[in-house]
């Protein structure tokens, strides 16, 4: 079942949250975060679930922590600094090996590298994925759920003021009120006094014996968990029109639907221009951007940032094709990232402009 | 100090091992064995902590989350549920699990330095909400697993390796009384200070100790109790040395005793 509707993309995410069965939001009212946390905070006390307007970010995501050890899906969320305060936590919740789900609404590209390298101390990534716009966001938002427990791992869902604040038409799944199932691992206070009781720790669950517990074979079960990720999450890319392209445009996010628009009207007046646009931001998907890569002349990337994705776009090509920055940061007064160049006529003449 | 205390030379084994009287262990500890110096009070606030969950049969339905210090290694010598948390973090881990959990119980372990310096926040506004949770304080007024820094909670005058000469409020400042700060809260149902220095004291730690656990399961809201604790190592004195200057120092600062209760 589904519901159709006009809806806000902040509430979009919260319900299709709620739906992936989501049990327990916390945030600290941050633009433009701060609507996904007020849907939350009015659609979970429908289903017994809990929302807290915590204090600081690092409380919320202490919050979602212990939350998440209880086994219930947890999520937070902010904005570029209030995700920064959040980065010790994120590090260490990756090694607790724990599922939680991170929405950041970011103020324009610039925080690429803090979503993807693991902004945090410490050898650790975790998912990230980038909708392009409300569907599927509301899609992506389901599939964080689904890939946070099943890999026991956060997954970040990376978006920005658009996808936050624009209103589109959109499917999203009812709302049952279903408890979701709690899985063996979570805490519960009923193994106290087994002999055995749980222990979730980022220092593993090892028992302090006459020796210790052996933490380096924790660390190297972290690193072997990366790697299982790396290799067992499916990257999701939007690809179009790169068989005979001269040029691929690699993008991401909002702003890769507004490259992949002016790559369609391109096409339409007959150059030869195709796109790439990254859905899973990590694990990056080295592969299809190869590919895409393999017939072309040029690859030019559209961020608006100073250059980060294209360090990837990069190592994914690994010198095949020679790699042009054709974006740059774009601000206005707002300080939100919504500058003036997200303008399909700008960006298709910086397209044209790197022509090979 | 007196001329009859006994010393005991580590210089050498002993001649004979000691003989085992009775295993005092509590069901809740699994390996009573830890890498606590001699002389360290923070086992002995443990016993007591652990020794309550049992008396009040909470033992299934418990959850301990630890801060960072030495008493972390404790989290994985104990036989109730635990969550490792960041310094200073626990009491917001504990209000997540607390509000997914609202039959559970719920407590954090946590010291000076990971409460009152870098979380006091935490605890404060958990306190300030009332969050049916219980911290314990293990206050030594030191950073102990670093070997002997200034916190927040050093007494004036104290000598500790970044206040050399003894805290001087013009350079460092005047230590937070913590209990006496979550005790303005209206959201805390119970709050105490207590020791671990003596006999007496330590049937007062277990005392309010147990208070404070049967305040949470009363549903009265936040609860705090903070035990004063030996750390000879950190305090530069000899291990026998500690109870005495536990009670020279942090004691006539950090007043013992009930501070709020329901």
């Amino acid at each position: 079942m589904s519901d159709r509707a006009l809806l806000e993309g902040s509430e979009a995410m919260a319900r299709a949250a709620v739906a992936a069965g989501c049990r327990f939001f916390t945030g600290y009212p941050m633009t433009p975060f701060t609507e996904l946390l007020e849907h939350m905070a009015a659609l979970l006390p429908q289903v017994d679930g809990v929302c807290m307007n915590a204090e600081s970010e690092l409380e919320a995501v202490g919050m979602a922590w212990g939350a998440a050890t209880t086994g219930h899906l947890a999520a937070t969320g902010s904005t570029g600094q209030g995700l920064s305060l959040m980065q010790e936590s994120l590090s260490e919740i990756t090694n607790a090996r724990l599922p939680l789900v991170v929405f950041n609404m970011a103020r324009g590209q610039g925080d690429y590298f803090q979503a993807t390298r693991g902004g945090g101390h410490g050898d650790y990534r975790h998912i990230v994925l980038a909708p392009m716009d409300v569907p599927e966001a509301v899609e992506l938002t389901r599939l964080a759920f689904d890939l946070a427990g099943q890999w026991r791992t956060p997954v970040m869902v990376l978006g920005d003021y658009f996808l936050a604040h624009t209103y589109q038409a959109v499917s999203v799944p009812s709302i049952d009120g279903a408890a979701p199932k709690v899985p063996d691992w979570a805490l519960n206070g009923s193994t106290g006094g087994s002999g055995a009781a749980k222990i979730i720790s980022p220092l593993g669950s090892g028992t302090e014996g006459e020796e210790g517990f052996d933490l380096g074979a924790h660390f190297a079960d972290c690193a072997a968990h990366i790697q299982a990720l790396e290799a067992g999450v499916e990257p999701l890319v939007d690809v179009g029109f790169c068989d005979d392209a001269e040029l691929v445009v690699a993008a991401y996010g909002s702003v890769g639907k507004f490259v992949r628009y002016a790559c369609l009207q391109l096409r339409d007046s007959g150059h030869r221009v195709g796109y790439i646009r990254p859905i899973t931001l990590w694990p990056f998907p080295s592969q299809a951007v190869q590919d895409a890569a393999a017939g072309s002349a040029k690859v030019a990337v559209y961020e608006q940032n100073m250059g980060q994705m294209i360090d990837d776009v990069r190592l994914a090509t690994l010198g095949a094709v020679p790699v042009e920055f054709i974006g740059g940061p774009s601000w206005d007064h707002s300080g939100f990232g919504i500058g003036p160049d997200i303008n399909v006529p700008d960006i298709s003449e910086r397209i044209l402009e790197a022509m090979p | 100090m007196s001329d009859d205390r006994i010393f005991i030379s580590t210089d050498e084994p002993p001649a004979e091992s000691a003989a085992l009287v009775d295993d005092f262990t509590p069901s809740l500890i699994t390996q009573a064995n830890h890498h606590l110096c001699p002389g360290c009070g923070e086992p002995i606030a443990i016993r007591a902590a652990v020794e309550a969950i049992e008396e009040l049969e909470l033992a299934e339905r418990t959850i301990a989350v630890f801060g960072i210090g030495c008493y972390t290694a404790f989290a994985h010598n104990l036989d109730v549920e635990v969550v490792q948390a960041l310094h200073g973090r626990a009491p917001s881990v504990a209000t997540g699990v607390k509000r997914m959990l609202p039959e559970g119980f719920v407590m954090t372990i946590q010291g000076d330095g990971d409460m009152v310096n870098e979380g006091l926040q935490e605890v404060l506004h958990a306190a300030a909400r009332g969050e049916n949770i219980t911290c314990l304080l293990l206050n030594n007024g030191v950073f102990g697993e670093t070997g002997g820094q200034m916190t927040t909670t050093t007494t004036l005058g104290q000598r500790t390796k970044t206040s050399i000469e003894g805290r001087d409020p013009h350079q460092h400042g005047h230590p937070i009384l913590l209990s006496d700060l979550a005790a303005t809260m209206d959201g805390a149902a119970y709050v105490a200070r207590c020791a671990v220095n003596n006999a007496g004291n330590v049937a007062r730690t277990k005392r309010y100790i147990t208070r404070a656990y049967e305040s949470q399961m009363a549903g009265a809201g936040f609860s705090l109790v903070e035990i004063l604790t030996m750390c000879p190592t950190g305090w530069f004195v000899d291990t026998l040395e500690g109870p005495d200057y536990l009670q020279d120092t942090l004691a006539p600062v950090h007043n013992i005793g009930e501070l709020r209760t329901p």
